[in-house]
């Protein structure tokens, strides 16, 4: 067996709060880019985030947790996407098939830490957020409400987190440990992170523009989305619908610097040469390429090169969604895989917003319209610190 | 499917557990809640200069693994597998303080860069231009387990035949206050005199970083083999005899057959009555090893209990300062180790003899 059937999926971002409000933003090209309301920071008027107009109360009443619940805004985010996701596939008891959850988050339970780190100390009040802070919570949490009792584990490598997320749970359903697995991602904004980046000077002060010769950096995002994997026995039993595919995955490490890509994306490229060929697919099978394209200087290049180095001359059809989202760390290449397999029940390549002038280093250019193609096969990068660079492949449900 | 040997290790803990044979120089301390690990000499395994900027998870890591390669004689890697349960927190810690301190100015990245969980990994592929797979798992008491598993799924499967694979965390002084407040680590005033009469609430805490060759092949160095792993996020304890029942019969094992059983009793009331049934009545005649009083408790500090098991099988022999009871075998051939962490997260890891 070397492809994993999708047979659910759910998301909540900047641009939307189901599959099908992110669908419409992403068709009528509504960046989800705004200023910061839920976080108070200095650096407000300097950035632009892509930020879910909700706060966590309004979250926590949407999921029915009682007011004095501990979850982080990680762990929000992620048990919305993934109660969604649960729903989409049609799953009504959790664990009638061997079931786990693989998520993946950077933050974590940052965000109630920042707000509290000298109050735990002083107050009792919020003591119950102490424990939160460990990036395995949130995954406790949303395989707690889903009921889930089984491998619940958690990825952090950064910026490739749900992508390996989904690579574990291809890989435990192919070895038959599992037969039903939940995997994605969550990371919410927080000032750790926006502090963090901006130290490293990659954040725009303006709308992320990938790909882009006269790019400034990225925008933050927060954003949570999963998937559901299961195994073909299950697809066949009970007549499952099949959203697509994941046929092909690999990851690789850049070993150049631990915030910065190498020049030639050599981490980058092993990366999409090892899905390729998982997934036994030849470069021109690839239809279109959802990029990391986080707008920085350095992603952007290094990824361009890799992309070339894999593509040749017939570099296919690509774009970054990130001018909607933002860089949503942890959670980008989970929600990505939504927009992938979007992408392949629509046939219509979505839009890299913002794009207006060629990089001087190479000749490519993104897609700026959407485009409607026929569409087989997507191939999805993420890369993150570490040198961590991944690569999945989402192939057509036929 | 290929079977899975553990072929080098490398273990920097609260005990001296590198250029030793096996715990033949323990300190059980009684006067600190919190043990700090026992460094190695870092300049024979990194650069002073790349030291200095390094945080200790990362260090301790970096020499970890330095020593467990050489031990199984390996040079390249095809996966890095690492876990950790809150990466490198100092750096953490510090980003965060000087964020609300400075009110969001006059920061540098060199902390929010080592504060990423998977730092440890990828400073080990920076270290050795290693630019092969490379996971971090955190998720709490089975981050390790975690690594291993993938690591055996991919040596199984001969996708991978030499991965390394380790546990780190480390301590700092701002979560451990936290940990003391909530009660998972002993306040203060509570001495650890011995972790098997605690009536107290909280483990001792530690720190450290093990790593592990594993490979799909035996060598002449080859320590065990890993027959088995199955963790799960929540059991009750009246659920933990039937699960390693039934853990075993999967490897067609019964309780008999395991010739020792590692728990990972830490001296914390609340949750060591998960040890106390099979204790007293499944395993009442194996042989019972703790060692948490020696490594102290942290997320990943089941790599400790995996790096005895490992000692045991190989050498034949468990040191009286890790023994529970007296039952003694003239062979070892089977080893259970299982641990859980605030009584969640339940690991269940079977050796075999090579």
């Amino acid at each position: 067996m070397s492809k994993v059937a999708i047979t659910g999926m759910g998301i909540i971002s900047a641009i939307g709060n189901s599959v099908e409000e992110n669908l419409n933003a992403l068709l009528s090209g509504v960046s989800g880019i705004s200023t910061i309301e839920n976080i108070d920071t200095n650096h407000r008027n300097s950035i632009k985030v892509g930020e879910i107009k909700m706060t966590n109360l309004e979250l926590s009443r949407l999921l029915d947790l009682p007011e004095d619940n501990n979850f982080s805004r990680t762990a929000l985010l992620g048990l919305y996407a993934a109660k969604q996701a649960v729903k989409n596939a049609g799953i009504e008891n959790s664990n009638e098939y061997k079931t786990g959850l693989i998520s993946a988050t950077s933050v974590g339970g940052m965000d109630m830490t920042e707000r509290f780190f000298y109050d735990f100390i002083e107050n009792e009040e919020n003591r119950r957020y102490i424990l939160i802070n460990d990036a395995g919570d949130s995954s406790h949490k949303i395989a707690d409400n889903l009921g889930i009792n089984g491998i619940v584990t958690t990825i952090s490598t950064a910026c490739s987190s749900s992508a390996n997320a989904i690579m574990l749970g291809a890989r435990l359903i192919k070895s038959k440990q599992l037969e039903r697995v939940i995997v994605g991602g969550t990371d919410a904004l927080s000032k750790f992170t926006i502090n963090g980046f901006k130290t490293l000077m990659i954040l725009s002060d303006t709308f992320n523009t990938p790909f882009d010769n006269n790019r400034k950096g990225l925008n933050l995002g927060e954003a949570a989305a999963y998937l559901v994997l299961e195994s073909d026995e299950i697809v066949q039993k009970e007549g499952k619908k099949v959203l697509a595919y994941v046929s092909g995955y690999g990851n690789a490490n850049d070993a150049f610097h631990q915030t910065a890509s190498s020049e030639n994306g050599e981490g980058a490229f092993l990366a999409m040469e090892k899905a390729l060929k998982l997934a036994n697919l030849n470069p021109e099978d690839i239809d279109y390429i959802n990029a990391h394209g986080t707008a920085t200087q350095n992603n952007d290049l290094s990824e361009g090169r890799a992309i070339e180095s894999v593509f040749g001359k017939n570099v296919p059809d690509f774009s970054s969604t990130k001018p909607f989202t933002g860089h949503t760390l942890a959670a980008a290449a989970a929600i990505e895989a939504v927009y992938s397999i979007l992408a392949l029940q629509k046939n219509i390549i979505f839009p890299n917003l913002n794009f207006k002038t060629k990089m001087e280093e190479f000749d490519l250019v993104p897609v700026t319209e959407l485009k409607e193609k026929n569409i087989e096969n997507v191939l999805s990068n993420s890369f993150g610190f570490g040198g961590n660079c991944s690569t999945v492949i989402f192939s057509k449900s036929k | 499917m290929k079977k899975v040997y553990i072929n080098g290790l490398g273990n920097i803990s609260c005990q001296k557990t590198f250029d030793s044979v096996f715990l033949e120089e323990v300190v059980v301390e009684t006067d600190e809640n919190v043990l700090t690990a026992k460094e190695p000499v870092y300049k024979d395994y990194i650069l002073p200069g790349a030291s200095r900027r390094m945080a200790k998870g990362v260090k301790n890591g970096i020499v970890a693994s330095a020593i467990a390669m050489k031990e199984a004689n390996v040079s390249t890697l095809d996966a890095i597998i690492t876990g950790t349960g809150l990466g490198c927190i100092e750096d953490s810690e510090k980003f965060l303080k000087s964020i609300i301190d400075n009110k969001e100015e006059f920061l540098t990245p060199t902390s929010f860069i080592q504060s990423t969980h998977n730092t440890v990994g990828g400073q080990i592929a920076l270290g050795l231009q290693c630019k092969a797979y490379n996971f971090t798992y955190v998720n709490g008491g089975i981050s390790f387990e975690s690594a291993l598993l993938d690591a055996k799924m991919q040596l199984e499967t001969e996708e991978s035949e030499t991965i390394l694979v380790g546990g780190i965390d480390e301590s700092a002084d701002f979560t451990t206050n936290f940990f003391k407040i909530a009660k998972v680590i002993k306040s203060d005033n509570e001495k650890n005199s011995s972790i098997l009469d605690q009536k107290t609430k909280g483990h001792i805490a530690g720190e450290g970083a093990t790593f592990f060759i594993l490979e799909n092949k035996k060598t002449a160095n080859t320590y065990a083999e890993i027959a088995s792993i199955s963790f799960v996020n929540r059991l009750d304890p009246n659920q933990i005899e039937s699960q390693i029942e039934s853990f075993l019969a999967e490897n067609l094992l019964a309780v008999k057959d395991i010739d020792a059983v590692i728990l990972g009793i830490n001296g914390d009331v609340d949750f060591d009555k998960y040890y106390e049934a099979i204790s007293n009545n499944l395993f009442k005649n194996t042989a019972q090893i703790y060692y948490k009083h020696l490594s102290g408790d942290y997320h990943t500090a089941s790599s400790f209990g995996v790096w005895v098991g490992s000692k045991i099988l190989k050498l034949q022999e468990i040191p009286e300062i890790i023994r529970l009871n007296s039952v003694v075998k003239s062979n070892y051939k089977n080893v259970l180790i299982y641990n859980q962490y605030l009584g969640k997260d339940h690991s269940f890891l079977l050796l075999k003899q090579c």
